[in-house]
């Protein structure tokens, strides 16, 4: 549905976006992320036609942005950064306009704003002026705008900002479901991380114009250095014994102390890893370390992995020395 | 018929932002008050002793040089302010259809600034018997210039986000077609220029067009300099706007 193909931006002298090539289907939830200044805006910019590529090509549901630019993005449900919409107006002007420039009128229009003022919630806001709303209630707005026309393809700008948590999950809940339910092709970009595990069913990182990461959730979880690590709590241990013991143990690659207090130990191993998956035995071979040794222990649990800890190693990493690197 | 009613939507819209704002009371307010006070005040409308509005008209051009370009400022640059740009250029409808629909809407609002001056033509019928052809193409002529400054406003809307730039920018280029066939500005060139050069200048110039329809005569190259300076400064707002974008 969207296809992007080596997108090349320039600002003057600055390469703000670096042969990205983005392909979404219908019924995926493409999570976009990458530190501020990484070049998401400006991706999703080039993909709604707002700026031209200065490389590339742009195609929604097979017509050519440069081409044929008004079919593209007539099929295009667009929330920009910061939810841009006139001040002076009101929530029912601004939706009838949008209504209208989507080629919506008479009954039509009047169906789908009500339709999307029902899903946002909107109705006590209606006739207030956009000035005078909340965050929240503006933020919403822009939004309503952007599912209005039931468009095929969602492309949303940091969909949840500015939300208080409540709405930050209803929001997600709302996009998951157009996601699944109505085969929309979707791409939203966050750095919420959280975000992604609750609506993305596939994640592209970008750091400093280029594609760094491009793959399922659970594949970047495994990146973490936690994934697959077991922590334990153990009693009546000494400290060099229980580190000895898992170090030795052929799925182990290497272990922390996290914490130390009244004879408890909480420990964590860390699983030897090949081609970057880490070997699942792991917990299987901690435990019988644990039945052998006769340990008195507490807690067992495989971590799942964190997603701040990859984003940062990804972003951070790749940053200065690859740079020098190459 | 999609463009018309992208065009018509736009122009909805706008029209709507002018007059929930208190920019059109105000500009409204203003232009009747000073035309008012130029008409019987400085224009001697009653020691003319003659039934007709040419006191009236005569300021026109001078009153919008800097009323149009304040009504026309916030055209674009108030979109590129809030964002809303982004919006408006990533929906489906073309640049030319919302220059020409900001365009309508703000001659619109002008021209009905200007309708609500009826009370002087009700003024001359009471107190004679005037001339309605020239009191027509006296309003047609008012209307077209104020058309012209406003396209120029447009244009230097699209230039900038910053309102105050755009309002002196198109100040002066307005200015300059008043100004252009004036005796100083043509005496300042002929010692030096070619008479070709001089009388290009001079043929800017936007009072002889004024002038002949004040005097009651629709010619088609006055409306030909009206409409050609109007499509050429939308066009090269619709230029602006596809550069800006570029970069």
């Amino acid at each position: 549905m969207i296809q992007a193909e080596d997108l090349v931006k320039w600002f003057g002298p600055k390469l703000a976006v670096d042969h990205v090539s983005l392909n979404v289907k219908p019924g995926e939830v493409l999570g976009f992320l990458g530190p501020n200044g990484a070049g998401k805006s400006t991706t999703m910019r080039l993909i709604t036609g707002f700026l031209p590529p200065s490389e590339g090509k742009i195609a929604i549901g097979g017509h050519d942005m440069e081409n044929d630019g008004i079919a593209a993005r007539s099929l295009i449900g667009y929330l920009p950064e910061n939810a841009p919409a006139y001040p002076e107006m009101t929530v029912a002007g601004f939706l009838g306009f949008s209504a209208e420039i989507r080629g919506l009128r008479g009954r039509q229009k009047k169906e789908a704003v009500t339709h999307a003022v029902e899903i946002c919630c909107l109705e006590p806001v209606y006739y207030q002026t956009i000035e005078t709303l909340s965050k929240g209630y503006l933020h919403r707005t822009c939004f309503a705008q952007a599912i209005l026309h039931d468009p095929p393809v969602l492309i949303m700008d940091e969909p949840t900002d500015g939300l208080d948590p409540n709405q930050k999950h209803e929001v997600r809940n709302l996009i998951k479901r157009m996601g699944q339910q109505e085969n929309k092709a979707i791409i939203i970009s966050t750095h919420i991380l959280e975000e992604v595990d609750a609506v993305c069913s596939r994640v592209v990182i970008i750091n400093q114009g280029r594609i760094v990461f491009s793959g399922g959730p659970d594949e970047l979880r495994t990146r973490s250095r936690s994934s697959g690590a077991v922590t334990i709590a153990v009693r009546g241990v000494s400290e060099s014994d229980l580190k000895e013991s898992l170090t030795a143990l052929p799925n182990v690659d290497s272990v922390a102390i996290l914490a130390k207090n009244d004879g408890r130990i909480q420990a964590r191993a860390f699983p030897a890893r090949k081609d970057g998956k880490p070997d699942l035995g792991t917990a299987r071979a901690v435990a019988a370390l644990l039945r052998e040794k006769n340990w008195e222990f507490e807690e067992l649990h495989t971590e799942k992995g964190r997603l701040d800890e990859v984003f940062r190693a990804i972003t951070i990493s790749e940053t200065p020395q690859k740079e020098g690197a190459e | 018929m999609r463009a018309v009613r992208n065009i018509w939507a736009v122009t909805k819209r706008e029209l709507g932002s002018y007059f929930s704002s208190p920019v059109a009371y105000v500009f409204i307010i203003i232009f009747l008050m000073l035309s008012g006070f130029f008409t019987f005040m400085v224009g001697n409308f009653f020691a003319r002793n003659e039934a007709s509005l040419a006191s009236f008209f005569l300021w026109h051009p001078w009153l919008y040089l800097f009323l149009v370009p304040a009504a026309g400022m916030r055209l674009w640059a108030e979109e590129r302010r809030a964002g809303t740009i982004e919006l408006l250029f990533t929906m489906p409808i073309t640049v030319w259809q919302t220059i020409v629909g900001k365009f309508l809407a703000a001659w619109v609002f002008l021209g009905l600034a200007l309708a609500l001056t009826f009370p002087m033509v009700i003024t001359v019928i009471y107190l004679g018997d005037p001339d309605g052809g020239a009191i027509f193409t006296g309003y047609l002529g008012s209307f077209l210039v104020a058309g012209v400054y406003l396209a120029i406003s447009n244009m230097t809307s699209a230039m900038t986000r910053n309102q105050v730039v755009s309002f002196i920018t198109a100040l002066v280029l307005c200015l300059f077609l008043v100004l252009a066939g004036w005796r100083p500005v043509t005496d300042m060139l002929v010692n030096w220029a070619p008479a070709q050069l001089v009388a290009a200048v001079a043929a800017f110039s936007i009072i002889p067009h004024f002038d002949s329809l004040q005097r009651g005569v629709i010619d088609s190259r006055d409306l030909t300099y009206y409409f050609s300076v109007i499509v050429f400064a939308l066009f090269t707002t619709g230029v602006i706007l596809r550069s800006r974008r570029a970069s």
